[in-house]
């Protein structure tokens, strides 16, 4: 592929050829794209794709698979990000050519570990299951064949002769008639997982699969491919790293946070200081609920304590005068020198709201950001709990928190499958009475925000500056010619870590 | 039939590779036809010597250098292995992960041993007709599947030459499958999973697989003696019919797992059903005793069983090695005396024809035969396709 730099140069089809291109909404991506694409065009498609897979993760973790609230979501988040899904629409060439693009985009960014690969080729898988179970019956065959799978339907004939057997061995058939529905003749080799576990039909060196099991192989069929192809693509990823454009979003990719900043102008002097005991008790992610409590014991946190609760703290519209008034009642208390407290530590949070130094205004931390970095040690309480914390006393804090053991059991579950804001989602839920929270979380102001929602009866807290999910350009930061908003905030986050480095005081 | 006494195996083994080993058919064999290039010379052969030496990635230009060598060595036991990506017998010459296995025949490895847990005429490494039935009964059932489940064509089964049968598959396909494909079929033909450990050891779910009711509605003689087996092995053919009944009763009254719907036909089968080790066959750089090796416990010859005779198969009556030699001396002291010369080289290569082991190797032949045609018949196919004439 080439990058171009400047204007978007988009190839102009007739109709014809357009659909020749992509004949159906989904495929097995054997052949990466040709063309050119802009680099804004590059990152947004990418961003899009990594959007829609965490979409996928989470609607996956919500939701039972192929039930009608599952399908239903995933579709609108597929129609909303613009991918295509389905095979009858019209004019589907934009979104299955933006479905091309991206993937193959994200093999490279997705390719360099093997969590990542896992990651996303169980992403990929769901959403190519998605796709085939809602494709029509009478397309099924002609996509079969044209991704090249040697999957051939078997005559009524042939049907009939063996229709006894295929019932006996297949366990999705409940009663004693065969559905209407296509048998497919495959090589016995191809359906390893079925017949490995005498769940099909042999005969021959052929196993004789209905329709409903012809998925798990098609899916297997796919997951081998695609192995092969990212551990192709990690080889040849050095000439792609070495292309400056290219290698900053590539890094930042998998990592990304793509939702809002949670940055403060909206919210400054909404909070007052005695509200936030209570507060913290009502609405804060755990996290911040412990970071809270530990403050108000200790009358001290540590650094990074400190710059996370901060920051949150920040999010949730503490002013700078707040926040100097706030950690300086509670240091004192713990018998710090008032002076000391002076010149140590109020230089940090005037220089986290963008007031000394660089003056870089410093958003809230994500929930990726608290989980990957920065792993708390001895005597730290940041961190992310449902990451951070042994499981026993992350039961305990839930029991603590008044959770049903019910729901503890759930959340370590989601825990042990790592999957840490699904727990703190559910924790939510639980904390607030609701059977579904209605966001996918990723940011502990975000928490906040909903909580808060919830509890003032659904009424929408005033936000000036309500950003849309895609990153806006920051005013304050001097942009490259070739860079786009998304590298910048993720550069100033970066920036972040190498100002911790510097100024760590203990 | 002359006794066998393993301390005078080296001097009968020097004998066997001289002037009985059939290396021409086995030769024949896997060199399967030249087809592929180097497909021979690339095949891992591993000997144990006296003293338990034993030495592996032998390897061979071609049956003249195999012979020299197997006459040199005097091996007490021979094992096939892969063939590989190099001579295996250059294998330290090769860069470090470039020497692969890559293609094997399948194998299986039944073993009486396994069969301990219901076997109460002997025990370990004896045998006797009693549970040679079981034997008999396991070749039946898994050659049924091979066959018409799997569709393979070329299936050797072997005498190990003291308690079990091998069965090597040799399709060209099969050659080039997967370990994971291997292991599949393993997992297919086994119903009886478990250890020491665990009691039942057959569960049937409520749909039974065509696999498995092949055999509990197999009209044939298959299934009586399946049941014949059982009975025996219980003693009584009333306490089969007892035990029917009693968990007829206790089913209509009681639901639980330890009585599910075919809780009789479950434990049948745990007497009788053949048991796999998965070790064997899904490696595909595993190596496996090798047909017409001999037993260095027993004597015995791992000869070829024909198929169509497998219920007459006794392996009380294979040849043993102390025999086969005491035969050939006495044919050629019989031929010195009446032709006054000693036998030739032309004699010597048929010489395994006038004693007992030449049945085997006739089914051998027929074996090998099989893959022949087969052979053409592809190359044909191909030919046909290419339009090559």
């Amino acid at each position: 592929m080439e990058f171009s730099g400047g204007k978007r140069k988009k190839l102009r089809l007739a109709d014809d050829q357009r659909n020749a291109c992509y004949p159906h909404s989904l495929q097995f991506y054997l052949q990466p794209p040709s063309g050119n694409v802009s680099l804004t065009e590059f990152e947004t498609l990418a961003i899009d794709r990594v959007k829609l897979l965490k979409s996928v993760e989470n609607l996956g973790l919500s939701y039972m698979k192929g039930t009608e609230q599952y399908q239903s979501k995933l579709e609108a988040e597929l129609r909303k990000l613009k991918f295509s899904y389905r095979e009858s629409l019209e004019d589907e060439y934009e979104p299955r050519r933006k479905d091309h693009i991206s993937h193959f985009i994200l093999r490279l960014a997705y390719c360099q570990s093997e969590d990542l690969r896992r990651w996303f080729i169980q992403q990929e898988m769901d959403l190519l299951r998605f796709r085939f179970s809602i494709l029509p019956k009478d397309k099924i065959q002609s996509f079969l064949k044209d991704s090249h799978l040697q999957f051939e339907a078997i005559s009524d004939e042939e049907k009939t002769v063996r229709e006894q057997d295929i019932i006996a061995s297949s366990s999705t058939f409940g009663g004693a008639q065969l559905d209407p529905e296509s048998v497919y003749k495959i090589p016995f080799a191809e359906a390893l997982d079925l017949f490995r576990g005498r769940k099909v039909y042999l005969e021959n060196g052929f196993a004789y699969v209905p329709h409903k099991d012809i998925v798990a192989i098609i899916l297997n069929e796919f997951r081998t491919k695609l192995s092969k192809a990212l551990a192709l693509t990690a080889r040849s990823l050095p000439a792609v790293q070495s292309d400056e454009r290219l290698q900053p979003l590539l890094n930042h990719l998998s990592h990304s946070y793509t939702g809002q900043d949670y940055s403060t102008q909206g919210n400054a002097g909404k909070i007052s200081l005695d509200q936030i005991d209570s507060l913290s008790t009502k609405s804060f992610p755990p996290c911040m609920r412990q970071l809270h409590k530990a403050l108000r014991e200790n009358h001290h946190l540590r650094h990074g304590g400190r710059m996370q609760y901060g920051l949150f703290l920040k999010g949730i519209g503490l002013t700078l005068e707040q926040a100097l008034q706030f950690w300086k009642q509670e240091f004192i208390r713990g018998n710090m020198d008032p002076d000391k407290f002076d010149k140590g530590y109020s230089y940090n949070i005037r220089h986290s709201y963008g007031k000394e130094g660089k003056r870089t205004d410093y958003t809230p931390y994500s929930c990726m950001k608290i989980i990957l970095t920065n792993t708390p040690g001895q005597g730290d309480y940041h961190g992310c709990p449902f990451r951070h914390s042994d499981p026993e006393l992350l039961r305990q804090k839930l029991q603590a928190y008044k959770i049903p053991p019910a729901g503890i059991s759930q959340i370590l579950d989601l825990v042990k499958g790592t999957h840490y804001q699904v727990a703190c989602q559910k924790f939510f839920e639980m904390t607030h009475n609701v059977d579904d929270c209605g966001f996918s979380l990723s940011h502990p102001n975000q928490f906040f925000f909903e909580s808060q929602r919830i509890l003032s009866g659904g009424k929408d807290i005033k936000k000036d500056s309500v950003q849309p999910e895609t990153p806006q350009p920051r005013p304050s930061v001097q942009r490259s010619k070739d860079s786009s908003s998304t590298l910048d905030s993720l550069s100033s986050a970066l920036d972040m870590d190498l100002e911790e480095l510097e100024e760590l005081l203990q | 039939m002359e006794a066998f006494d393993p301390a005078e195996l080296p001097e009968l083994l020097k004998l066997y590779y001289r002037r009985l080993f059939p290396y021409g058919q086995y030769y024949r064999w896997l060199n399967y036809g030249g087809v592929v290039k180097n497909y021979f010379q690339h095949r891992e052969f591993s000997f144990t010597l006296k003293d338990d030496i034993y030495i592996r990635y032998q390897s061979f230009n071609n049956q003249s250098d195999l012979e020299k060598e197997m006459q040199k060595m005097n091996p007490y036991k021979i094992d096939i292995g892969a063939v590989y990506s190099h001579r295996p017998n250059q294998h330290n010459t090769v860069k470090l992960g470039a020497f692969q296995a890559q293609e094997k025949e399948l194998v299986f490895d039944i073993d009486m041993t396994d069969y301990d847990d219901v076997r109460r005429c002997c025990s370990s490494a004896d045998i006797c007709s009693k549970c040679w039935t079981l034997m008999t009964m396991a070749i039946h059932i898994i050659d049924r599947a091979l066959k018409e489940d799997f569709g393979f064509k070329h299936r050797l089964w072997v005498y190990s030459g003291r308690r079990g049968v091998h069965c090597w598959v040799c399709d060209e396909s099969v050659r080039k499958l997967s370990s994971a494909v291997r292991s599949g079929i393993v997992e297919y033909l086994s119903l009886v999973k478990g250890g020491q450990d665990v009691k039942k050891k057959v569960h049937l779910s409520e749909k039974i697989h065509p696999f498995v009711s092949v055999f509990l509605n197999d009209p044939s003689p298959v299934r009586d003696e399946l049941q014949q087996g059982f009975q025996r092995q219980s003693n009584s053919p009333q306490r089969w019919e007892t035990l029917k009944n009693t968990i007829n009763k206790y089913q209509k009254n009681n639901k639980n797992d330890k009585c599910g719907l075919w809780l009789e036909w479950e434990i049948m089968l745990q007497y009788c059903f053949p048991r796999l080790d998965i070790n064997v066959s899904k490696g595909i750089n595993h190596l496996l005793k090798s047909p017409f090796s001999v037993h260095p416990k027993t004597g015995r010859i791992s000869v070829p069983i024909d198929l169509q005779k497998v219920d007459q198969f006794d392996p009380f009556t294979v040849p043993t090695i102390s025999s086969i030699c005491h035969e050939l001396d006495v044919i050629s002291t019989k031929e010195e005396k009446e032709n006054g010369t000693e036998s030739d080289t032309k004699h010597r290569t048929r010489d395994y024809k006038r004693t007992s082991l030449a049945p085997f190797v006739k089914v051998f032949e027929q074996f090998l035969e099989n893959l022949d045609k087969s052979r053409k018949g592809e190359l044909l196919k191909k030919s046909d396709l290419q339009k090559d004439f």
